[in-house]
């Protein structure tokens, strides 16, 4: 079976989610409610994306885009997923279940995007102190230590 | 001058006379195992203090060490951390009085020279337990209990190699074993005797492949992880104080002791100590280091049942004529 | 906490048979500085759990700050030890986005010193995880033949660890004349080293002792992580990004992708040591069938790539870097992903070590072959 025609059975069972191709990869667009049952469904069916290469987020500046890359090890297909995920308070199922090593990809865009993971089993900063505050990857972060240089008018 | 002071000083003046070879010889050592460990890893080792072989490196290093700061840690027992190296050190000390260097040349003829050997050498734990138990300190105490097990498991195998030559000779005294070899070495009667002996002194040593307790890429430095300075370099010059007793006592059990052709009696009893510790020294850059576990259950379950049947065979065979 | 305390709190632990021990951020074998807060009771480790981020420089967040051209240079910060192939993943990135054509003696040259940098940094860990057993003398041995190919390495690209050789297009200069032969002498040398080491570790009764059967990773557990590179070819599945999803010039050559069968430490370590021999093999074929022509191709003086994104991965010595790049047309990368093997593969760590003993859990962090540089980035 081709990756399009499973994505076509994915889309009739999904019916929020699309799917398109941009080169030569196929980009899989899925609402954020229905994020883990499509992670899961791509998981244990068709290819079988087994593999979960990078799991990252995107700051588009009016939503955050959460993005998976994703391989199925034996049949050599490759797939991105994504969705998207309000700004102000983005909050998502976490796919730790699915793949276990989503745990600390998770735990990384929690630290640098603020994406809060429902259901990880130990949501805590990664790379970055407990203390520290706020999250640096989203784009309207200022880190309050830089000092601006002021021009003569 | 009346006899019991004159015996007096001159036991005075033999002390010193230890204590000033231990000390000489054991930073030479230091010296002879950079040298050793550079030339197997194709290096130079030290050339600059002392040109051209850098002689004086380990005299200037020890010179350093005894300039630096003395630090305990806060959480410390004081008592056991301070008095620890210094009871390494007295055990390696004592262990020299029974190892005679030549005829005539030795503290004290003993007559149960090897029990007294074999009783001083197991002091060194203590020490261990002690500094590891006294730095409060994690990776100390885990090193001294590793330290505390191996030497438990390795203590027994040793002494029963070393029985089984006391059967031969017929005599506890280090001095009449050495006599006894005149006609034949114990080497040659006693081979699996000597191996034993020899695997569980590096053992009993700390020494690669079983430096466990100091294990430093898992246990920083064991037991003496929180030492610096001089205390670190009493445990320093301790170790190779007992690296050459140890060796020396290998000598005189199984290598003929100050015995052997042409050259004076002291030159062959250094000449044969030298060369056991070499290959003890080769092996410590050579093999990578073993488990805990395995390392007790190559004691228990390879080792003392060894040293069992050879001493059985040994005193089966000394009866039978 | 008073001294008093403290004491206390230390000797409820020692009833209690557990101590929580710390290895690193100062640490002799955390190769660099990683922590891990580890659990054990007597010689055995209850849990272990890695703490990050004590090397962590924000360099996605930089890197959205500067210009195409000039994050090559920082790339070559992430993993210290395979500059080359940060800087390859990320030109490759940048250069699909533009749809640029590399010339092919560029592909080939950086075939040569990408292989070239796999070798010195299996090199590196093959002595590392020696002296992490316990051997000392293995690590001089292979900085040795470290340096020789380091000098190469100067020849090349003008510097000895971080690079900045690719361009983005290609790469900064030709190679010069008198490499050719340095080089060959470089690799019998490499081989003879890769032949000793076999020979005198992995063939050793101890070494033997200290790895098989330790931190047995399963293929499937494997793929649950997500662990790539040797990691998981160790574990048996034969999964090599030059070979299955072939980039730059890998299709044309010829060479094997070695796998281990149990995927404990010694097959990882096994498979490590084969690979040295691989790359060789790719080496010399490339130089043997190294094209005339531009070592780089025609680039704009300011690149800025069109809006879009894409997600290119290549096989660095440590496993699947990836590199997911977003623009938006303008002369700065709007998001850069770095995803380091490094940091994929240290989470399966507690897993694998759990219950193990403390001289195996040094085994088997050593076998994972970590770059903290990589890991926080």
């Amino acid at each position: 079976m081709n990756l399009e025609a499973f994505l076509t059975e994915v889309k009739s069972r999904f019916p929020g989610a699309s799917f398109e191709q941009a080169g030569q990869d196929w980009v899989l667009r899925v609402p954020a409610a229905e994020w883990e049952a499509v992670a899961g469904y791509l998981a244990g069916h068709g290819p079988r994306f087994d593999y979960l290469s990078s799991l990252t987020a995107v700051d588009r500046g009016d939503r955050l885009e959460l993005v998976l890359h994703l391989r199925a090890l034996a049949a050599g297909e490759r797939l991105t997923v994504k969705t998207d995920l309000n700004r102000e308070q983005p909050e998502v199922a976490s796919v730790t279940g699915i793949w276990k090593t989503a745990n600390w990809h998770e735990r990384e865009v929690y630290d640098l995007f603020g994406v809060v993971f429902r259901g990880h089993p130990k949501l805590r900063r990664i790379l970055l102190a407990e203390d520290f505050e706020g999250h640096p990857l989203r784009k309207d972060y200022v880190d309050p230590r830089r000092r601006k240089v002021e021009g003569q008018a | 001058m009346s006899k019991p002071l004159l015996e007096l000083l001159i036991a005075g003046i033999k002390f010193a006379l230890v204590l000033g070879f231990v000390s000489v010889n054991a930073l030479f050592l230091i010296w002879l195992e950079r040298k050793v460990s550079a030339r197997i890893q194709n290096r130079m080792g030290p050339i600059y203090v002392g040109r051209p072989q850098g002689w004086l490196q380990t005299a200037a290093d020890a010179l350093k060490l005894l300039t630096k700061e003395d630090i305990i840690p806060a959480g410390a027992d004081r008592l056991t951390f301070v008095v620890a190296p210094a009871v390494l050190f007295t055990s390696a000390v004592l262990l020299f009085v029974v190892i005679p260097f030549g005829p005539g040349l030795i503290v004290r003829d003993l007559k149960l020279g090897v029990a007294y050997a074999a009783a001083v050498s197991g002091l060194a734990v203590i020490s261990l337990v002690m500094a590891g138990w006294g730095s409060n300190n994690k990776y100390s105490l885990v090193g001294a209990l590793r330290s505390a097990s191996q030497m438990i498991s390795y203590e027994v195998s040793l002494i029963l190699a070393m029985l089984s030559v006391v059967i031969l000779a017929g005599s506890l005294s280090t001095v009449e074993i050495v006599e006894a070899q005149s006609r034949i070495w114990f080497i040659a009667l006693q081979p699996l005797g000597f191996l034993i002996y020899f695997i569980a002194l590096l053992a009993e040593l700390n020494r690669a492949p079983f430096d466990l307790p100091e294990a430093e890429s898992e246990l920083v430095a064991g037991y003496n992880t929180e030492y610096s300075g001089m205390r670190w370099a009493i445990f320093f010059l301790a170790e190779y104080a007992n690296l050459f007793a140890g060796s020396a006592l290998a000598v005189t059990l199984f290598l003929g002791g100050w015995q052997g052709p042409w050259l004076p009696p002291v030159v062959w009893f250094f000449l044969k100590t030298f060369l056991v510790i070499v290959v003890a020294m080769w092996l410590r850059w050579t093999l990578p280091r073993v488990r805990p576990d395995q390392l007790t259950s190559l004691g228990w379950k390879l080792l003392l049942p060894a040293a069992l049947v050879n001493l059985g065979v040994t005193g089966f065979l000394v009866l039978a004529g | 906490m008073t001294t008093a305390e403290k004491t206390a709190t230390q000797s409820e632990e020692v009833l209690e048979q557990v101590l929580t021990v710390n290895f690193g951020p100062q640490h002799p074998s955390t190769h660099g500085v990683l922590r891990v807060v580890a659990r054990i009771r007597g010689e055995y480790l209850q849990d272990a759990e890695p703490d990050l981020g004590y090397l962590h420089r924000c360099f996605e967040k930089i890197a959205e700050g500067w210009t195409y051209p000039q994050i090559v240079p920082l790339t070559d910060r992430l993993d210290y030890l395979a500059a080359i192939t940060n800087e390859w993943a990320y030109v490759l990135a940048v250069e699909k986005l533009l749809g640029l054509q590399v010339p092919e003696r560029a592909e080939y040259i950086r075939v040569i010193v990408g292989e070239l940098q796999r070798i010195l940094s299996h090199l590196l860990w093959m002595g590392a995880y020696a002296l992490d057993l316990g051997a000392t003398t293995p690590f001089l041995y292979v900085f040795q033949e470290r340096e020789r190919l380091y000098d190469l390495m100067q020849l090349v690209t003008g510097a000895r660890m971080t690079y900045n050789y690719l361009r983005i297009g290609g790469v900064k200069r030709d190679l010069p004349p008198e490499f050719f032969p340095l080089l060959e002498k470089a690799l019998d040398n490499v081989l003879k080293v890769a032949d000793e080491y076999q020979a005198l570790v992995l063939e050793n009764v101890i070494f033997q002792a200290r790895t098989k059967g330790i931190g047995v990773l399963p293929p499937d557990l494997a793929r649950q992580y997500a662990i790539s590179g040797p990691m998981l070819r160790g574990s048996g599945v034969a999964w090599d990004l030059r070979r299955s999803e072939p980039y730059s010039v890998y299709d044309r050559f010829d060479f094997a992708v070695p796998t281990g069968q149990n995927g404990d430490c010694y097959d990882r370590a096994v498979c490590r040591v084969e690979e040295i021999r691989q790359s060789a093999r790719i080496i010399r074929q490339a130089v043997a069938g190294l094209p005339a022509g531009e070592v780089r191709a025609k680039v704009p003086a300011a690149i800025r790539p069109p809006a879009g994104e894409v997600y290119t991965a290549i096989e660095s010595p440590r496993g699947e870097l990836g590199v997911y790049l977003v623009s938006d047309g303008g002369p700065q990368p709007y998001r850069l992903k770095w995803r380091a093997p490094s940091f994929v593969n240290l989470q399966v760590l507690p897993e694998i070590a759990r219950g193990a003993k403390v001289a195996d859990f040094i085994a088997i962090l050593g076998s994972i072959d970590i770059i903290l540089g990589e890991v926080d980035r």
